[in-house]
């Protein structure tokens, strides 16, 4: 392939700033106080579901045990209504529902990318149509239109969940994209590509979508935040697999179970307090590319603010 | 003028994608649910019945483009079928006594939590890095990052198991008659209060966050440094310069917030067996009761929609760029 000598130029000049800017956000996330705890938070959530055979003492779904025990040195977390451990299906749901989470948010924000970046950049009656789509998946009531879906489709595991959450759950995303593209799309070096023969495919990806990473990153974020929510949602509406192990699938044996009238906090206050602390990393995580895409909420510059902001941060 | 009438023209179009995704998926999916809802009825329809029921869903050996307008037809002229689970009440029946509970709940919750997290975001982005702008934030995104669900649970069990001080379930006590008599607006009050509390912990934060980002934005802009070097009194700086225009781009986030609350407010109501529309839609898909599920569905959508016009209408009220068509929302 014969490469064109403008292209070349462009190219450098694009990607140094990218490295810079990919650089400056590793030392923000670590400089924002809130951002390194949700980063640790987070990290060690990821490690315990990558090792949770390792960690969790017995077999989730093993009903061995005596029912309803409350927390002790054998149990910690104590015992299900079917004698289960509590500790260690919330060491397997950590994994069920952190993957879940995770794949769907990815999915979504791949297929909002493919939406927005496509409607921006090329513009004219494909944006209308693209953007029509997307206001639709916007404002239809995701959960509701999730729960119909979910009940023509029985009895599914949580991947499949995370599959349908995925393709429901873009719509944000494209919105964003899109404004985001149409900002960077008249730029010199998206010109400048352009002129030297790149074809459309190769300047969105190679030219717009680098240079929005923070847009990304942090939809990236909301959007595993929203499947985490929705797939527990699901399960605790009891439309998941109840067999699977999940963060959700706990909250909704809790409640099928009696937890409330047999005083089993203990049931109850895990698998949502995981689910919060997951959601609360990634939002701290957050704080950190806000700063990055809008500059001005990082500046501690103008008035008012400088007396209080010295001792605020660091 | 031109920005109603392209609100409303989305608005027409959004309730006829909403009504088609109910049309299509029963059709899409496999296993062919539409066989099971009919096999449903089975005991319980003569033939003639039977036959009915499927014309008025636009389930017939015709071709599908005819289907589709027998369901339209369905669906204009109030023929939404009769509910499996409470045959042989018909689903607009149930739906009409559900359905208020909800409104008025996520209603009137919503625009507590507005108000509250707008006023409280003004007031930590003009005191900004002070104690309560370093904690408020925080733990109001923990509750966001919360499942409702898990906080309902938690309310439930601490504040009615243990302390007895609210009720356990459902929209209003057995022993009080539904009417407009001052015991019975209590008991409702009553029986609203943790559901309301689960709902706002919610959705509060993105309010709140929203708002003082986009207050520090605007209190960055040299029309407020200009103002306070001319010596405007602080709390009119605060409220008329800065709160007032940072204000805006709340009402445009209202559109991705109401589904969240809505989806929120389906939990919720599962978790206290409020009488309202999430709580009979989750009802409706373990029973499958499929027409109910749809009609669900259905007004969930609309009331969804509905609000975002309503709310679209109003932005066009506050910000006169937009009435003079200017400005793209």
């Amino acid at each position: 392939m014969m490469t064109h000598p403008l292209e070349d130029i462009h190219a450098n000049e694009v990607n140094l700033p990218i490295r810079r800017k990919r650089f400056r956000f590793f030392r923000l996330l670590c400089s924002d106080r809130r951002s390194l705890v949700g980063l640790c938070l987070f990290s060690l959530f990821l490690l315990v579901a990558v090792l949770a055979p390792v960690i969790a003492p017995y077999n989730p779904l093993s009903t061995n045990f005596a029912m309803n025990l409350p927390p002790s040195y054998a149990h910690w977390f104590g015992t299900t209504a079917t004698g289960q451990d509590i500790f260690s299906q919330f060491i397997y749901g950590t994994r069920t529902t952190l993957t879940v989470g995770m794949g769907a948010g990815l999915l979504a924000t791949l297929i909002g990318l493919a939406f927005g970046v496509t409607a921006g950049y090329i513009g004219g009656w494909v944006d209308t149509v693209l953007n029509f789509v997307t206001n639709i998946f916007l404002v239809l009531p995701s959960l509701a239109l999730l729960i119909v879906i979910e009940s023509m489709v029985h009895n599914t595991t949580p991947w499949i969940n995370g599959l349908i959450i995925g393709f429901t759950g873009w719509a944000w995303g494209a919105r964003v994209f899109r404004a985001q593209t149409m900002s960077l799309r008249n730029r010199e070096f998206v010109t400048a590509a352009r002129l030297s023969g790149a074809s459309t495919l190769r300047v969105m990806a190679a030219e717009i979508i680098p240079n929005m990473t923070s847009v990304i990153a942090s939809n990236i974020i909301f959007a595993c935040l929203g499947a985490i929510l929705a797939e527990s949602g699901l399960a605790f509406l009891g439309l998941e697999s109840v067999n699977s192990v999940s963060w959700g699938t706990m909250l909704y044996w809790a409640q099928a179970g009696g937890a409330l009238l047999n005083g089993a906090w203990y049931w109850i206050v895990p698998p949502g307090l995981g689910i919060a602390l997951v959601g609360l990393s990634l939002v701290l995580m957050n704080f950190s590319i806000d700063q990055l895409t809008n500059p001005r909420l990082r500046k501690q510059g103008g008035k008012r603010r400088e007396q209080s902001t010295a001792r605020s941060r660091n | 003028m031109k920005y109603v009438l392209s609100r409303l023209s989305f608005f027409i179009v959004s309730v006829w994608a909403a009504v088609t995704i109910n049309f299509v998926l029963p059709r899409m999916m496999p296993g062919n649910p539409a066989d099971a809802m009919f096999a449903k009825f089975q005991n319980n329809l003569t033939p003639q019945a039977m036959t009915a029921l499927k014309l008025e869903f636009g389930f017939s050996n015709q071709p599908l483009i005819v289907q589709y307008f027998d369901y339209l037809k369905g669906l204009i002229t109030l023929h939404w079928g009769l509910s499996f689970t409470y045959y042989p009440t018909p689903t607009k029946t149930v739906i009409a006594h559900s359905l208020p509970w909800t409104i008025g709940l996520v209603g009137i919750t919503t625009l507590i939590s507005v108000f509250l997290g707008t006023g409280l975001g003004i007031l930590i982005a003009w005191r900004r890095g002070g104690a309560l702008d370093n904690t408020l934030p925080i733990v109001s995104l923990f509750f966001q990052a919360a499942p409702y669900m898990w906080t309902g649970l938690l309310l439930l069990y601490f504040l009615s198991f243990k302390l007895g001080w609210f009720p356990l379930a459902h929209g209003y006590a057995l022993s009080v008659q539904p009417s407009w008599s001052i015991s019975f607006i209590l008991s409702v009050l009553k029986h609203a209060i943790l559901p309301g509390i689960t709902i706002f912990l919610g959705s509060f934060s993105g309010w709140l966050i929203g708002m003082r980002n986009n207050m520090i934005l605007t209190l960055g802009e040299d029309y407020v440094v200009f103002a306070e070097a001319k010596g405007v009194r602080p709390s009119r700086l605060m409220l008329m310069y800065a709160a007032r225009n940072a204000i805006l781009p709340q009402i445009t986030s209202f559109a991705i917030a109401i589904g969240n609350v809505v989806s929120g407010s389906i939990l919720t109501e599962v978790v206290f067996s409020y009488p309202g529309i999430g709580a009979q839609l989750q009802a409706a898909v373990l029973q499958q009761d499929y027409p109910l599920i749809q009609a669900a569905f259905l007004m969930i959508a609309l009331s969804v929609l509905l609000a975002n016009l309503l709310v679209d209408l109003l932005y066009s009220r506050l910000d006169p760029r937009v009435r003079a068509g200017g400005a793209t929302v």
